[in-house]
Parts: C-alpha cells; structure tokens; sequence
C-alpha cells in the first residue's frame, strides 16, 4: 500500500504529462480549428493536474478559470463565428516545420540551463518546509501600553491564495500593475481599431451585415493564405 | 481494509453517492414541480395526468425521452456532436463533491482551501457542451445558440466572479465552511452584501441560461437553439447538466449568502456547534436545512421564469457589462472602505434599510395605468 501510495504522483506525473504533451501536439496537427482548439484545452487541463502535483491548488484553479472558462470559450467563440471548416492540407515536414523543431529544442535548452536548481535560484537545504510554511509579521497591541503596537514573528501553514496574494501586491507589484497596463493598452487599441472600421463600413450604402460578412470572408481569406 | 483507504476513499465517495442521489431527485422533482408551478402562475393546471397530481411525471418523462429514436444528423461532428451533451454533465456533477451539505467533518465530501475558486474554475468549463453541440449539429440555428451561449457565459462570468469578491474580503477566506461558520456568528452575508447577492443571482441565472437570460434556446428565434438537432436520451443529458447546475448554483448562492446548513445569525439560533451537539440527527437537520433553502432558490428559479420576458441579445449584454459589472466593482469599493474603516456592522443596518427600501418600493400600490389596458381594466 505504501509503495503504492508514494509513487502515485509519479504515475499520476507520467500519465498527465503524457497526455499534456500528446495533445499539445496534436493542437498544431489537427486540421480543423475547432478540434485543434479542443485539445489545447485538454492542454490545459492537464497543467493544471500538474500545478495540483506541485501543490499549487491557486494557481491550477486560475489557470482552469482562465485559460479553459475564459480564454478558450471565446476562441472557440471566433473560429466558430468565421467557420473554418477545415485548414488546407500542407506537408507536414517543410523547411518551416524543421526551424519550429530547432527553436523549440533551442527553448527546452535555455529553460533546461535557467531552471536548474542553483542557477536561477538558490538551493535550499529544506526545501518542502519553504514550500509549506510562510513567514508572517502581525501587529498586536502592547499588553502593558495599549497605544503601542508590537510587531509580532511567526511561521503557519502557507495557505495558497494568500501566498500567491502577498507576492503579487508586495514584491511583484510594479510588474504586476505594468503587465495590467499593458492588457488596458491592448483593450483600447482593439476598441479603436474595432471602432474605425465600423464607421468606414457606416458610409457605404450596403447593410452592416452584408459588409460584415464580406469582411469575415476577406479574413478567413487572410489567414488561410498566410 | 486499509485505514488510509477507507478515509480517503470509501466515505468520500459514499458521501458523494448520496449528495448525489438526493440532487438527482431534486432533479426528477423538479420537472414537476417546474411545470406545476408555472401552471400556477399562468393560470392554468400543468401536468396532472399521471399519477396523483400528475406526480408521475417525472418517470414518465425520461421513460418517454429513452425510448425516443436517438438520431445522428447527417453531416454532423460525430464526436463533438456525442460530445456536447456528455461535457456540461461532469462539472455539474463533480462540484457537489465540494459543496459542504451539512456540519462538517461528517457531511462535507472534501475540504479544499480554495474549494470556492475550484468550484467556479469547474462550472466555468461547463459551457463547453453547449458550444460543442451547437458547432457539430451542423445547423446555423443551432451554431447561433451556441456562439450566444458562448458570449454570454463569458460576460457573466465576470459579474459571477466579482459578486463573490465582497464575500469573500468579509469572510477572509475561500473555504467554503470557514464562510458558513463566519456567517453564524455573524449575519448572512446577505445583509452586508445585498448588491452583491442581487448581482450573483441574476449572473447565476444569465449563467444557467434561465428564461429572461435564455438566448441560446430562444424558441421565437432560434428554434430550440443549441439542442434543435437533439433529441431522446441526448436532449435528457443537456436537460439533466441544466438543471444540475440550477441545484449547483442555487447550493452556492446558499452557502455564500443565506448560511449554509445552519440557521441563526450572531451565534444564536440553530448553529454549527448546537447541530453537532445533537449529533447524528443534528448533522441530518443541517443537511435538512441546507436543502430546504436549495429548494426555496430552485422555486426562485421558477418565479423568476415565469415573471420577466425574455431580453433581446444586446440588452443582455449593456446589462451585464455596462450595469452588472460596475455595480459589482463598486460594491467592492464600498465593501473595502468599510473594512478599511473598521465599520463592516455598520453594512448590516445599511443592508437592512436597502431591502426595506426595495420591499417598500415593490409592495406599493401601483400607479394606474395609461392607454387602452388601463381603459379595459377600468370597465370591467
């Protein structure tokens, strides 16, 4: 039973992974976007499986929340709004594919090199008490002086969400609130390029919808000839 | 048997088979309480045909609905179109393993500490059966269902999201018993958070696709919608994932905002430790109370259907992103002033004096009414 029980998220690792790579792969080898954007879910899925491994039950519910609820609805969302049925059959070794392949072997180098331990970061002698417990400072008031505060020191059980919360809006907060300027300056450049098409689609005579249509057939007529 | 096993194994899922049984019923149930009460409120029977009182009739429909021919549209995606109504039916049925039923240890399933976020992560991906089984039909009815219903989630998905945020900045916690046993020995979370429970439980019926909010399915439009092409025991499993998830957020809206399985406020009244002083019936009662008040919002449900019509497609959307958004972002706001002033009692009386507000405003006499339907009314 023991050695069942310790070598489960191994198993669990192997088959999860497994599967995460296998259907990463076959995101870029389906030919129909709907089934490729289906498995890009199931990608995600299963990282998430692998944040629950590692103990990071936060950051696998936001991913899960995120990723699956939000992002890939709304691509499901346009590629079922453009209809693309089907991509074109292409070879599947082109020169393309082989300098993909050397950038990617390239990028599991680098990450390879980064993310040994004592590069990056350093080696902790005990490492899984870093990982489970937190250093926290509270402020209690003083039982002889009741107008002074004492700063009191303790370790408890690291609870995730406040974890992730604490890095966020102490140490990470300048690049937490660049990274969420940058997706406003995302969302009004969409909002502005949106907006200026509508109001040259506005001076035709022809209705919105036929032009609308038009324009989705010019789209879908881009993106497969790219 | 193994000790490890038997905890961490056998009564989980003992639990969960029961949890799950008893929502099935509420299920069956309700396809005849639904029928019967909008009946009612229409001024007509409903089924009355089977059984006493028509009692029957939910065995009668799924007998009816397995016994149908299952048909396979031609030109559909076989595997997505088998797809559809299979994939709203596991996150459905799994969150009930995270709601806590009753005074825990012994009536909650597991205990996760970001059990509320978990659960949300997992209704969210529930929408996936719709858009799938709209995309595969290979029906331009059926594809508009789903791609409404795929805006549509996405948009309330915020407001869901951020309603519970006040929730939980006065309650400090994402467990969903830590945000019971805070709301016994304080209110329910309904006093200091009204807006907040206003937004959650329009988002949760813009989310279950209900009828003010039910564009992917508009009859008057669409057909049916996303299950046009659908039909015996496949249409079942999409009914089935519904009203699963009405249970699911009607058991969310309970535990978040109405206390859960207890019932008392300010640590009188039926609490956590006077149920567990009772105990095995005490656990039974709470689990008791905790489904009555599932049952009073799927009644909710029902009255809410009944009441509003249907809303056209862009005001569903200037009301979640242009009303149902802000609202919940100020409400954060003020939540936040307030704990940020030590104040957070202060919100119960303010909670109070808005629903008394809204009870007086609702219950006065109405205004006559101008044109040719005042006119009838005052000759009759």
């Amino acid at each position: 039973m023991d050695a069942v029980s310790s070598s489960m998220p191994l198993l669990v690792f192997v088959v999860i992974g497994t599967i995460a790579v296998a259907s990463s792969i076959l995101v870029v080898a389906m030919r129909n976007p709907v089934h490729s954007a289906l498995f890009l879910l199931l990608t995600f899925l299963c990282v998430a499986v692998l944040f629950v491994l590692r103990s990071a039950e936060f950051v696998a519910a936001v991913q899960v929340l995120v990723y699956a609820g939000g992002i890939m609805v709304l691509f499901l969302f346009v590629v079922m709004l453009i209809n693309v049925r089907h991509l074109p059959e292409e070879r599947v070794l082109s020169p393309v594919w082989l300098g993909g392949i050397g950038v990617g072997l390239a990028m599991f180098v680098l990450f390879a090199t980064i993310v040994r331990p004592g590069t990056y970061h350093d080696e902790v002698p005990n490492a899984d008490k870093k990982l489970t417990t937190v250093d926290e400072t509270y402020l209690t008031q003083d039982a002889t002086n009741p107008n002074r505060l004492v700063r009191h020191h303790r370790q408890r059980e690291n609870r995730n969400a406040e974890a992730v919360g604490m890095a966020l809006y102490t140490d990470y907060l300048v690049p937490f609130e660049v990274a969420s300027l940058f997706l406003l300056v995302a969302m009004i450049g969409a909002i502005v390029i949106g907006k200026r098409e509508l109001s040259a689609a506005e001076e035709e005579t022809a209705p919105d919808y036929m032009l609308e249509r038009v324009e989705t057939e010019k789209e879908v007529k881009e993106a497969l000839s790219a | 048997m193994n000790k490890a096993l038997l905890t961490y194994l056998v009564w989980p899922l003992v639990k969960f088979l029961i949890a799950f049984i008893i929502v099935q019923l509420i299920v069956v149930a309700m396809t005849w309480i639904e029928r019967r009460l909008l009946g009612f409120i229409q001024a007509r029977l409903g089924p009355n045909r089977v059984g006493p009182w028509g009692l029957l009739q939910g065995i009668a429909d799924p007998v009816k609905l397995l016994l149908k021919e299952d048909i396979l549209p031609t030109s559909a995606e076989k595997i997505a179109y088998f797809l559809g109504p299979m994939l709203p039916l596991i996150p459905a049925f799994v969150v009930f393993a995270l709601i806590p039923y009753g005074p825990p240890p012994a009536f909650t399933v597991t205990r996760v500490n970001v059990g509320l976020l978990l659960i949300l992560a997992i209704t969210s991906t529930a929408v996936y059966g719709i858009i799938l089984g709209g995309w595969a039909s290979n029906n331009k009815y059926s594809l508009m269902g789903g791609l409404r219903s795929a805006a549509q989630m996405v948009s309330y998905e915020v407001p869901f999201g951020l309603s519970i945020v006040g929730v939980l900045m006065i309650t400090g916690s994402l467990d969903l018993v830590q945000i019971v046993r805070y709301q016994e020995t304080n209110a329910w979370n309904f006093l200091p958070q009204l807006v907040a429970c206003f937004i959650f439980f329009v988002s949760m019926n813009a989310e279950n696709n209900r009828t003010p909010f039910d564009l992917p399915e508009a009859e008057s439009e669409l057909v049916a919608g996303f299950h046009t092409e659908y039909s015996g025991m496949k249409f079942a499993f999409f009914m089935l994932a519904e009203y699963s998830m009405m249970i699911v957020n009607s058991c969310l809206i309970v535990t978040l905002f109405f206390g859960g399985w207890t019932f008392g406020m300010f640590g009188v009244g039926l609490t956590t430790s006077v149920l567990r002083g009772m105990g095995f019936f005490g656990g039974i009662l709470g689990a008791a109370i905790f489904f009555a008040k599932v049952m009073v919002f799927m009644l909710v449900y029902v009255w809410f259907r009944a009441t509003f019509p249907r809303f056209r497609f862009d005001q569903l959307m200037d009301l979640g992103w242009k009303w149902m958004i802000p609202l919940a972002l100020g409400n954060i706001f003020v939540t936040g002033l307030f704990i940020l002033a030590g104040q957070e009692r202060l919100m119960y009386w303010i909670g109070l004096a808005l629903l008394g507000a809204t009870v007086f405003y609702l219950g006065r006499k109405p205004a006559p009414r101008k044109g040719i339907h005042a006119s009838r009314v005052s000759e009759a």
